[in-house]
């Protein structure tokens, strides 16, 4: 019976407030092989308002999700790193076709790394807080606090790992994400996406967007509520403009990399954790 | 056995009910019956979908998000309303955009009687009008002489508009009759008062249903029939908002009286709002779109409607934390 059978072919969506919906535009675009001779897929090529449905999703589900404790964040990231091991072939095979030369390296690293940003999430506060000392009778402390949403452009390559990255840093500080996929290599990150919306993430905290970058960059970076910009893996010709659009809505802004280290161990850091949050100061009067 | 009722309105034509409305509809004095036809409820809803897809863009989207805001009964109707709350609201209705004049006041606040005064107050020479739930919102379950008194005061205390409910519990055990006369009443009470009747669609359960109240209400006497208290989950819905505006059409062809539809309850975003506008164009036509017609009480439209004028002015996405909320 099996062997002439047709393959079920996935069709690959927009994840947007925890549901998988094409693009309101009715629109999609070709992903190609590495050799540009098969078309691997068609998948939903995002709009704007696309982009503005998943900010909207992502500021209603960012309070819940920075107001969870920190270890309970820790708790859902880590098991997000169990069902990525489960889709790890899955994963494998979509970032093969993309051309990465060590499609299992890449989709270990990602997981391992996703685990080690798991871990951040319960220690960010402790390591980066402080007791500062004032000239004065008052008690003064520091502490880092999410950002809000913010925005994340992936790099085209690694198509997996460059956005688990960003993301994992971003999610694991409390703050709810708006990603723009890799825009020649997407399968990946939406397979993310399903994974994300099976292990515990509740809906809206991530949102994954794929499209033409150029065309959305602008519409993310102006958008006054988004509160951060990560531009690690933006196309290093778009970072001017899109920090000009970002500027009049005070965002904080994450520069492009400008090298493709994206597998070294270098690349991992508790900066990157600190780099979407904001310190917070209190000045409480020291009783006696 | 015609039971006549005077009709309070000044014009010529008297109107009352004979027999059991559930038959044929309440009946005109001079012979003509203010006939109550079956809704064909697939083709309502097809209707009201296809209305609520046409697409209002550019020059056409901020005449409706400006027209929108001048029908905006901006509603606070909550156990938790203090003085203060309710006169910043009212600073919100007379400059809802404090940076660009060209954005006009809204319709009217809508607040519990109780804080009629404060609201009246704090709108003085502004041209925005002080509505008032009366009649013991939202479920209407009083006493009738209890809710006329209610509405009483709320006039005395300043109130130009009434918001009652529709006795949903005579209305639906069959007993048209109380339900009409009470709407009369009501109508009384409210001396030079504009009376908007809510039909509570969500309770009512079926297009045929909304249309009897609706034209129940009409005959009576209400200058407006509105959707939804806003208590209920199911609130203001495009088919019902649309059945509302063909019974309002047809009764103004019977009677040559023009009401007024007021969406409420469930109404946040100004897509929505602007459906509602397409509605009221396409059924009643343009005659009906003023304040004076068409009300769409809401706490959050407006300011969703303010988000969309902002983006149309500025080409970013607005923040919803930059708009005032209470």
């Amino acid at each position: 019976m099996t062997a002439g059978r047709l393959p079920v072919r996935k069709t690959y969506k927009l994840f947007v407030g925890g549901a998988f919906p094409r693009s309101e535009s009715g629109r999609s675009y070709p992903v190609r092989s590495a050799d540009g001779e098969q078309v691997l897929a068609w998948v939903a090529q995002g709009s704007r308002k696309d982009l503005r449905d998943a900010v909207r999703a992502a500021r209603g589900a960012q309070a819940g999700w920075a107001g969870r404790t920190a270890y309970n964040r820790g708790q859902v990231l880590y098991r997000v790193a169990e069902v990525l091991e489960g889709r790890a072939a899955q994963l494998a095979a979509e970032v093969a076709a993309a051309g990465a030369a060590d499609p299992e390296g890449e989709v270990a690293t990602a997981i391992d790394r996703w685990v080690w940003y798991a871990g951040w999430a319960d220690k960010v506060q402790m390591v980066a807080g402080t007791r500062n000392p004032v000239a004065g009778p008052f008690w003064n402390v520091s502490a880092p606090e999410a950002t809000g949403v913010v925005g994340v452009v992936a790099p085209e390559v690694p198509s997996l790992l460059g956005l688990v990255t960003r993301l994992a840093p971003a999610l694991a500080a409390g703050n709810a994400v708006v990603a723009l996929s890799s825009e020649r290599w997407p399968l990946a990150a939406a397979t993310l996406g399903e994974v994300l919306a099976t292990s515990d993430v509740p809906a809206g905290v991530v949102n994954v967007v794929s499209g033409r970058t150029a065309e959305l960059l602008p519409w993310l970076a102006g958008h006054r509520d988004v509160d951060a910009l990560d531009l690690t893996g933006a196309p290093i010709g778009l970072w001017a403009d899109a920090a000009r659009a970002a500027a009049p809505s005070t965002k904080r802004v994450v520069p492009p990399a400008l090298d493709d280290r994206w597998l070294d161990d270098d690349e991992q850091s508790p900066a990157d954790v600190l780099a979407t949050m904001e310190i917070k100061t209190v000045w409480h009067p020291a009783g006696t | 056995m015609l039971a006549e009722i005077e009709h309070p309105d000044p014009g010529p034509t008297r109107l009352a009910v004979g027999g059991p409305v559930a038959a044929d509809g309440p009946r005109s004095v001079d012979g003509r019956v203010l006939r109550v036809p079956a809704v064909d409820a697939v083709g309502l809803e097809e209707r009201a979908a296809a209305l609520g897809g046409r697409s209002v863009k550019r020059e056409a989207k901020l005449g409706a998000l400006s027209l929108l805001i001048r029908c905006i009964d901006l509603t606070t109707l909550e156990g938790a309303d203090t003085p203060g709350r309710v006169q910043g609201m009212c600073a919100k209705a007379r400059r809802p955009e404090p940076a660009d004049r060209t954005v006009p006041p809204v319709a009217a606040v809508c607040v519990y009687p109780s804080l009629v005064p404060v609201a009246r107050e704090a709108l003085v020479g502004s041209g925005v009008k002080v509505a008032s739930v009366a009649g013991a919102f939202p479920s209407g379950q009083s006493e009738l002489s209890v809710r006329l008194a209610d509405i009483s005061s709320a006039v005395a205390a300043g109130a130009d508009e009434i918001d009652i409910v529709l006795n949903r519990g005579a209305f639906l055990a069959g007993d048209h009759r109380r339900a009409f006369d009470e709407v009369v009443l009501a109508r009384e009470a409210c001396g030079p008062a504009h009376l908007k009747v809510i039909l509570e669609t969500g309770e009512l359960g079926t297009y045929d249903q909304v249309r009897k109240a609706s034209t129940l209400a009409m005959a009576a006497g209400a200058d407006f029939i509105k959707t939804s208290t806003g208590k209920v989950p199911s609130a203001a819905t495009l088919p019902m908002a649309l059945c509302m505006a063909e019974a309002i059409r047809d009764f103004a062809d019977q009677t040559g009286r023009q009401v007024g539809l007021k969406a409420a309850g469930g109404v946040r975003t100004a897509k929505q709002g602007w459906q509602y506008l397409v509605v009221i164009q396409e059924v009643l036509g343009p005659a009906w779109l003023t304040p004076d017609l068409f009300r769409v009480g809401a706490s959050g439209l407006l300011n969703d409607v303010l988000l969309q004028l902002r983006f149309q002015a500025s080409g970013h996405y607005a923040r919803p934390d930059d708009v005032s909320t209470d």
